[in-house]
């Protein structure tokens, strides 16, 4: 109490204070709670990093932060003083001309929060000249002013565009921009890279954090990936069930988190599959070429080995074609040319020239399982139709094979006759890993089964898939755009870039240095939970500018 | 919202305890507003009529009993028509026939519309194709003016009017049915079953037509009040339901001269139709709002 | 979601209006342009297969079982039934493009009556009531509609949307017979069913209520020599009809759209923006609605043509529609076929229209790539 009262003294009153925030959202017909009681300060010019997992209330905690509830979200206690104004108490008016003049805000989707109505410029100098701040000239002199500074392509001529001709990562830049137009005292990131590939990521995230510090703009910055937030903040903001676990400045936060749960935060990086020796070849794939219809080409000559028992990841950007690749094996989508050889036995292309046994041995795993359940299916049902259809299970033999695999995936049986909307994401994907275990299959293909998950989630489902394949000797097929699953489960790596295989080998050799060039670009670009990894990227890829291009 | 995957309360918890099915529809119903209330006893009210139409009506659907245009009261509740036929009695059979049509007009649209609307998503490609186009065409043209080319071409009786309406309504069925299924078959479960080596009917009955269920039994009831209004329009104008078959809409049509001695018995049959209309709405709105409204409108 | 550091010909593409940005939008307008010939011309073929449907001897069945084989004959070679189906249809199709659609069944040897004279003067009044209709029924409805969506939940949206509901779930004909009801109660209520059952004070009230009421004609009987003001003036009741049912549907769907509308991102964002909630909808809510709301109104304009069917029957106006059912009642067949390609014509031209306003108001068609 004692420190926080000298803080105050030397720094001045906080730009923002939080006290005792309640929030409750409808849904269900009930108001559940979603914030409960909240404390939370900010001074000018400093980075706030909120992190937590979905349904933790960290985006309707930066929301209230100008003055907004969600529709369906009611304030239910609590205050939130904003430069010595009480913004619950103020008129609605009153709030409106702090918001985008001096509070800011910048959203995970700029594709969708752009208005596809209507020219960037004219969207980012709305605010400064509805509100009487800037004259128009003025204002779009200062927005280019700010591509340019944002390091858009064209800053001249960017601007005349609409939203549709601009590329995700230069979107999030513009609206960036919009942001910084009327130099606000505090601007609220909200996810703003989320939707991002990580290569595009880097630099969206170093130019924001540029123009940040250059204006010492106060921010909350808002993700649930503790290793981007530690590139922005100056001290971070644990949040789980609406409630505060812990708050530290970075740095103290990444070195020596004092709460186990902010340690688990960073579990699945916690993870390595040590390299298991080699075993027969299990999936063959050689000069496999395939696409959607008959011209637009997504997968151009790709031959890859997957060992029996063992685990294959391929990792690559969105566009890469990894996915595809995925729908091939598993017989969605036919190829053009190439062969596929499965057990020493050719592999036909297509699912319907595929006997119903050999469709059994291959399974796959899909990277939503919200999508990949029938949603009025209970879980009886999902898991019990693979035992009857493909094993011919009935009866008391069929309900003890499905409680047997609802002990493998660590679930009782009280789930038996739930339905899938009454489980929580991690639950669900277990419920997808028992019905494709119910095949007794010898090659599960995993598409991003983990990408949907948060990370404590995350984490538990990739022992899961470990010890599974431990105890069943099962072939995975991984394909994931996460490094630190590859190294969490992986025994041998294959690097897709635009439909072409980049890199391959075993874990160890390709990880590690030297690289291709497609390859380091793709590692470097992970962020480590490092507060200092975005800097040190940057310097080395401005020392050699090859590298990034 | 949250996520009960917590660090303290590993998976392996069993789930808390669930309600049944009858007790959800209970609290369901205890919370339906009035309206709702309302249309679902109206809707109750006026199968019974048609159900036990002869046990009820005083007098038969055709019988002449009295003076033409007889006033209200006395052995004819609601007077008599221009024949002399009883006014009430004929209401009750209007019910019968004109709700009866309705019913097998549309159930007969959704089983042609909804089957083709649902192969049409699931299949895609020429057979996609060729239904939607045509199904544009039909709808190019509104279905009341159609209907009247086609009853011109095969004469007003009761089979044509049916089919002809059915076949008209199953357009917009399939538009319904073939969006909602498109929905449903690019999601990730659809594929599973379809990879699994799963059968067409395993695919419809069990995969698809669960998940479509809600949207389809809103547009059943829009669908009805559209059918049953359009053979109400189609008979007033003389060329739908023909005499002596009491029906709602010919009664209004027989019947109408008498309003300008400010006289209502034409208004009673119009007003039965419009009671009807109103209490299918205002289920069907009490109904979306529960499925969907509450989460995607938020 | 690649973002390119320098994509080529950055600059090229912000021109505003080149030729080449104009390409997109000219071969989308002129793919819907082909898209509703073609299907005016599969709807004119149904419309004249429909004849060749019928079961039997079109003639024989027209004259009935009774009648001589010469006159059966006779008849034939006069609708030239003896010809083969594709070249009928093309002198009818070729007619109807010339504004010609034969002679009616009505007609007989020796007294000929073309169709055309029996649509022409008709088709002015039809088009004369939808469009009163749709003058007052279009602006009302749009307001309504985003007054509703704005004020979502309050009690003035709760009224409107209860009042809506009733509005389109009755027949029309019910309506046009209430307001008939109401006029002609002026001086009959006392003598009707209601003021028996109704309570002395109530009749009274009543009474006093409809002594308001102007005493507005209940059937709209004109012919050539009715002047204009006093064709408006016999058009008020069966247009305030069409314009209660169309404005209900019409304000119900353009609140639909509009709700969505607002519900989207770039609203939301609008709102953090700290834009003002009139700037909200008018700036960036509304642009992104016109091609839905464009669409609604052609739907319901194209529904005022069925709707116009029905209230000119009711009122006995000397309109298409009214022509159409009796045409349909006598089975004059090629009466109903000229009506039925006039009102099909009608349906795809509006929906046209409704197309080249979304195409116009999309701005990724305007400005591709």
């Amino acid at each position: 109490m004692n420190a926080e009262n000298t803080d105050l003294r030397v720094r001045g009153a906080p730009l923002l204070q939080i006290r005792d925030l309640r929030i409750e959202g409808f849904s269900d017909d009930r108001w559940h709670p979603i914030v409960r009681g909240i404390d939370l300060e900010l001074h000018r010019g400093e980075v706030l990093g909120l992190i937590g997992e979905s349904g933790a209330g960290k985006s309707t905690l930066g929301l209230v932060a100008m003055g907004y509830a969600k529709p369906g979200c009611r304030i239910t206690g609590g205050s939130v003083t904003f430069d010595g104004q009480d913004l619950l108490a103020m008129k609605e008016d009153e709030r409106r001309l702090l918001r985008g003049a001096r509070i800011a805000y910048v959203a995970q989707s700029a594709s969708a929060s752009f208005n596809p109505a209507h020219r960037l410029l004219d969207q980012t100098i709305e605010t400064a000249v509805t509100h009487g701040l800037l004259g128009r000239k003025q204002a779009s002199l200062r927005a280019i002013g700010m591509f340019e500074k944002l390091r858009l392509p064209g800053a001249g001529a960017i601007g005349l565009r609409f939203p549709h001709q601009v590329s995700g990562g230069q979107l999030q830049r513009a609206m960036t921009a919009m942001a910084m137009e009327c130099r606000p005292d505090l601007i609220i990131f909200d996810e703003p890279t989320t939707a991002l590939d990580v290569t595009t990521q880097v630099e969206v995230l170093a130019s924001m954090r540029e123009v940040v510090r250059e204006f010492n703009t106060a921010a909350i910055y808002i993700s649930h990936d503790l290793a981007v937030v530690a590139q922005m903040a100056d001290r971070i903001m644990v949040l789980r069930h609406g409630k505060t676990v812990e708050e530290a400045p970075a740095r103290r936060m990444l070195a020596e988190p004092a709460e186990d749960y902010t340690r688990s935060l960073w579990s699945v990086r916690a993870l390595a599959q040590p390299e298991r020796s080699d075993t027969e070849i299990c999936l063959k794939i050689d000069n496999l070429v395939t696409g959607y219809g008959k011209s637009a080409k997504v997968i151009d000559d790709i031959s890859i080995e997957l060992q029996r028992g063992r685990t294959l990841a391929i990792v690559g950007e969105s566009g890469s074609g990894k996915s595809t690749l995925a729908q091939v094996i598993s017989g969605m989508l036919p190829a053009w040319s190439g062969k596929m050889t499965f057990e020493g036995r050719p592999l036909p292309s297509g699912f319907r020239s595929r006997p119903r046994d050999l469709l059994r041995r291959i399974q796959m795993i899909y990277q939503s399982p919200d999508t990949a359940l029938n949603p009025r299916h209970s879980v009886a049902e999902t898991i019990g139709r693979p035992l009857e259809f493909y094993l011919g299970l009935k009866g008391a033999a069929k309900q003890r094979r499905i409680k047997e695999l609802l002990d493998m995936i660590e679930m009782g049986s009280g789930y038996l006759d739930r339905l899938p909307g009454e489980l929580s994401g991690g639950q669900k994907q277990r419920i997808c890993i028992a019905r494709a275990l119910a095949a007794k299959p010898e090659l599960v293909i995993c598409d991003e089964v983990t990408s949907a998950l948060d990370q404590l989630v995350q984490s538990g489902i990739l022992k899961l898939l470990s010890s599974l394949q431990a105890e069943l000797g099962i072939s995975y097929l991984f394909i994931t755009h996460d490094i630190a699953t590859v190294r969490a489960i992986a025994d041998h790596v294959v690097v897709m870039n635009q439909g072409k295989v980049v890199e391959q080998g075993p874990k160890s050799v390709v990880l590690e240095p030297p690289h291709q060039p497609y390859t380091d670009l793709l590692l470097s670009s992970v962020p480590e939970m490092d507060p200092d990894w975005l800097t040190r990227v940057l310097k080395s890829r401005r020392a050699t500018p090859d590298a990034a291009s | 919202m949250s996520d009960p995957d917590p660090l303290s309360v590993p998976p392996v918890a069993g789930p808390g305890p669930r309600r049944s099915r009858r007790a959800r529809i209970r609290a369901e119903l205890k919370r339906a507003p009035l309206s709702a209330w309302f249309g679902g006893l109206v809707i109750l009210a006026y199968v019974v009529l048609a159900v036990f139409a002869p046990l009820i009506a005083p007098w038969g659907e055709a019988t002449v009993a009295g003076q033409p245009h007889q006033a209200w009261g006395g052995d004819f509740l609601l007077g008599t028509d221009q024949l002399g036929r009883d006014v009430l009695s004929r209401l009750i059979y209007g019910a019968r026939n004109t709700l009866g049509i309705a019913v097998l007009t549309t159930c007969l649209a959704f089983l042609t519309g909804g089957l083709l609307g649902i192969l049409a998503a699931l299949y895609g490609g020429w057979f996609d194709q060729i239904c939607s186009r045509i199904v544009d065409v039909f709808m190019s043209i509104p279905s009341l003016i159609f209907a009247l080319l086609f009853l011109s071409v095969f004469g007003s009786s009761i089979p044509n009017l049916i089919i002809t309406l059915a076949a008209l309504d199953a357009t917009r069925v399939f538009r319904l049915a073939r969006a909602a299924a498109g929905t449903v078959v690019v999601l990730d479960y659809i594929q599973i079953a379809r990879v699994r080596g799963e059968s067409l009917l395993w695919l419809i009955r069990r995969e698809i037509l669960p998940n479509i269920l809600s949207p389809m039994i809103v547009e059943f009831g829009l669908r009805f009040c559209f059918v049953f209004l359009s053979i109400a329009a189609l008979s007033f104008l003389g060329v739908g339901i023909q005499p002596p078959t009491a029906d709602w809409g010919s009664m209004v049509r027989e019947n109408a001269a008498l309003i300008s001695y400010g006289n209502i018995t034409a208004l009673l049959p119009a007003a039965a139709i419009a009671l009807l209309t109103v209490a299918v709405n205002f289920v069907i709105d009490w109904y979306v709002y529960r499925t969907s409204g509450m989460r995607d409108e938020r | 979601m690649n973002d390119a550091t320098t994509p080529a010909g950055a600059g090229a593409n912000a021109a505003p209006a080149s030729a080449r940005n104009l390409r997109p939008l000219l071969r989308t307008g002129l793919q819907r342009l082909a898209l509703g010939f073609v299907t005016l011309f599969i709807v004119s073929i149904i419309i004249f297969l429909s004849i060749e449907a019928l079961p039997g001897d079109f003639a024989q069945s027209m004259l009935g079982r009774s009648a001589a084989a010469d006159t059966v004959e006779a008849y034939r070679l006069m609708l030239g039934l003896d010809r083969p189906v594709f070249e009928r249809y093309l002198s009818w199709a070729a007619g109807a493009v010339q504004g010609d659609f034969g002679m009616s069944l009505t007609s007989r040897p020796g007294s000929i009556r073309a169709v055309n004279d029996m649509i022409g003067p008709r088709l002015y009044n039809t088009f004369f009531l939808a469009a009163m209709t749709a003058l007052i029924a279009v602006p009302l409805a749009v307001l309504l509609g985003i007054l509703t969506a704005l004020y979502r939940g309050s009690w003035f949206d709760r009224l409107i949307n209860g009042s809506t509901l009733m509005a389109i779930s009755v027949p029309e004909f019910f309506i046009a017979y209430i307001l008939c009801y109401i006029v002609i109660s002026k001086d009959m209520f006392a003598f009707g069913q209601l003021a028996q059952i109704l309570p002395q004070w109530a009749n009274d009230g009543i009474i006093w209520l409809l002594s308001f009421v102007p005493k507005l004609p209940t059937l709209a009987v004109i012919n050539e020599s009715t002047s204009f003001g006093e064709r408006v003036w016999k058009l008020i009741l069966p247009a305030l009809t069409l314009t209660l049912v169309i404005t209900a549907h019409m304000m119900r769907m353009t609140r639909a759209v509009l709700i969505n509308v607002l519900a989207s991102s770039y609203v939301e964002m609008a709102r953090l923006k700290g834009l003002s909630k009139t700037r909200v909808v008018l700036c960036h809510a509304l642009p992104n609605a016109w091609a839905p709301i464009a669409t609604v109104i052609a739907f319901n304009l194209a529904y005022l043509i069925v709707g116009v069917v029905v209230v000119e029957v009711v009122f006995v106006y000397p309109g298409i529609g009214q022509l159409m059912v009796d045409a349909v009642r006598t089975r004059d067949i090629p009466v109903v076929q000229a009506c039925t390609l006039i009102f099909a014509a009608t349906y795809i031209i509006l929906n046209l229209i409704a197309d080249c306003v979304a195409i116009i108001t999309n701005p990724r068609l305007l400005y591709p790539r």
